[in-house]
């Protein structure tokens, strides 16, 4: 379980988040919605280590717990960006096994079939050996899955995973995360659609620009 | 002279331009050695956010790209044994192209540094990869791709400014040419010069192909 409790985050003289409190339990699904501007993307990175929290508490099982510092310790978070952000000089299977090979000392051997049957279960058997610009936005955002999925979050993030994707394939997102959820992944989905949303979560957290 | 008498003196004159080619050609690769690797780092300094190494960088950047690199070399070899300094002629040579390729170099690594999306860095850092791991892995071979073509022309540069270290007395190509141009008061030399400078070229430009080929496999 994770809780931000009174968490506060500025940027120089802007307050991004404001005393904002927020539960998510093991194996649910938690989607952030709210208008552009309004912090989702703030949050999640500040979740997931990429900023530091001003004020307040995150706990992770009851326990304190600072993302921030703790990034370099523990597969806490995994997170598949707006962007995808895949590695453009690696092919798919490096890109997902180089984190678990150089952060988690796994042998090739182990990371590559790890890789590979993360890839079957996502549907891209046989695309192993392309590179980025070879793919689809779809399937680069099923990459950018597996390659977080690859470090064994215990959970996982999305920013705005339909935005950058064609409107039809909104279907198969909420498959994929969906499917993710049958196999008890803590998931947080920040989104601004709100019936994107309705669709997959089992909570909803509103958040308003300040 | 008839054809056979200018062919007879070009291959007369050819040892010692051979010899000035190897003079050229140490200084050149061993000028890469040292100031491509300087120049990277030099270029993540720029590149990073601490801003007094970045100032301090800034500095030496200025001075080596606002100089003259002849005067830069006579300031190596002359100037600099007043403050007990003293390289030999060899040395001041290397390290003065050395200093000077590194701080062009190094801005050119800056831009491509800098023209990274930051996103990378983040994907990089939530997959709990290190700075260097990062620097390493992804972002340099992506440096690599959008620095090569200006690399190049830095490196075709310095095959011609070698000719500079006839200032501090050493023998490059150039230099054995004029000396032959003088003694045997003919142009002949100097037109060979001009084509084994064409010919050096004309291989690294094959070079710069193929490296730039090898980088066309992502995109």
């Amino acid at each position: 379980m994770l809780e931000l409790k009174q968490v506060s985050k500025r940027y120089g003289r802007k307050t991004i988040l404001n005393d904002f409190n927020l539960t998510v339990n093991q194996g649910e699904i938690l989607a952030i919605v709210g208008p552009s501007g309004a912090g989702k993307t703030t949050l999640l990175r500040c979740i997931s280590g990429l900023e530091r929290i001003d004020s307040g508490e995150i706990q992770l099982d009851g326990k304190p717990f600072d993302p921030y510092i703790n990034r370099d310790n523990d597969s806490v978070t995994g997170v598949v960006f707006q962007d995808f952000q895949l590695f453009p000089n690696l092919n798919v299977l490096e890109n997902i096994t180089l984190a678990p090979m150089l952060a988690l000392k796994k042998d090739k051997d182990a990371a590559r079939k790890q890789a590979l049957d993360l890839l079957k279960r996502l549907g891209l058997d046989g695309k192993e050996q392309l590179y980025p610009y070879q793919l689809s936005g779809g399937q680069k955002q099923r990459v950018a899955l597996a390659r977080a999925l690859a470090m064994q979050p215990r959970i996982l993030c999305y920013d705005e995973p339909t935005s950058a994707l064609d409107p039809d394939l909104r279907q198969e997102v909420e498959k994929m995360i969906l499917g993710l959820k049958t196999d008890g992944m803590t998931q947080l989905v920040v989104t601004h659609d709100l019936d994107f949303a309705k669709q997959i979560a089992d909570n909803i957290k509103r958040v308003e620009a300040l | 002279m008839n054809l056979a008498g200018q062919w007879h003196y070009a291959m007369q004159i050819m040892p010692s331009l051979l010899s000035g080619v190897q003079m050229t050609l140490s200084i050149f690769i061993f000028t890469l050695i040292g100031a491509i690797p300087l120049g990277i780092i030099v270029g993540l300094g720029r590149a990073s956010h601490f801003k007094p190494l970045k100032d301090l960088l800034g500095i030496y950047v200025w001075i080596m790209r606002g100089t003259p690199l002849l005067l830069q070399l006579i300031v190596v070899f002359y100037g600099l044994p007043i403050i007990g300094i003293v390289f030999q002629r060899y040395n001041a040579a290397l390290f003065a192209f050395i200093i000077n390729y590194a701080a062009y170099f190094a801005e050119i690594f800056r831009g491509g540094l800098q023209s990274i999306d930051r996103g990378q860095y983040e994907s990089a850092r939530v997959l709990r990869l290190t700075y260097w791991q990062t620097i390493r892995k992804i972002v340099l071979p992506q440096v690599m791709k959008i620095v090569l073509p200006s690399i190049g022309n830095e490196v075709i540069n310095l095959v011609k400014d070698s000719s500079l270290v006839y200032v501090i007395g050493l023998g490059d190509l150039l230099r054995a040419g004029n000396v032959a141009t003088s003694r045997d008061v003919t142009l002949l030399p100097l037109l060979l010069v001009g084509i084994i400078y064409l010919l050096l070229t004309a291989v690294l430009t094959f070079i710069q192909q193929r490296v730039e080929n090898h980088y066309s496999y992502f995109k």
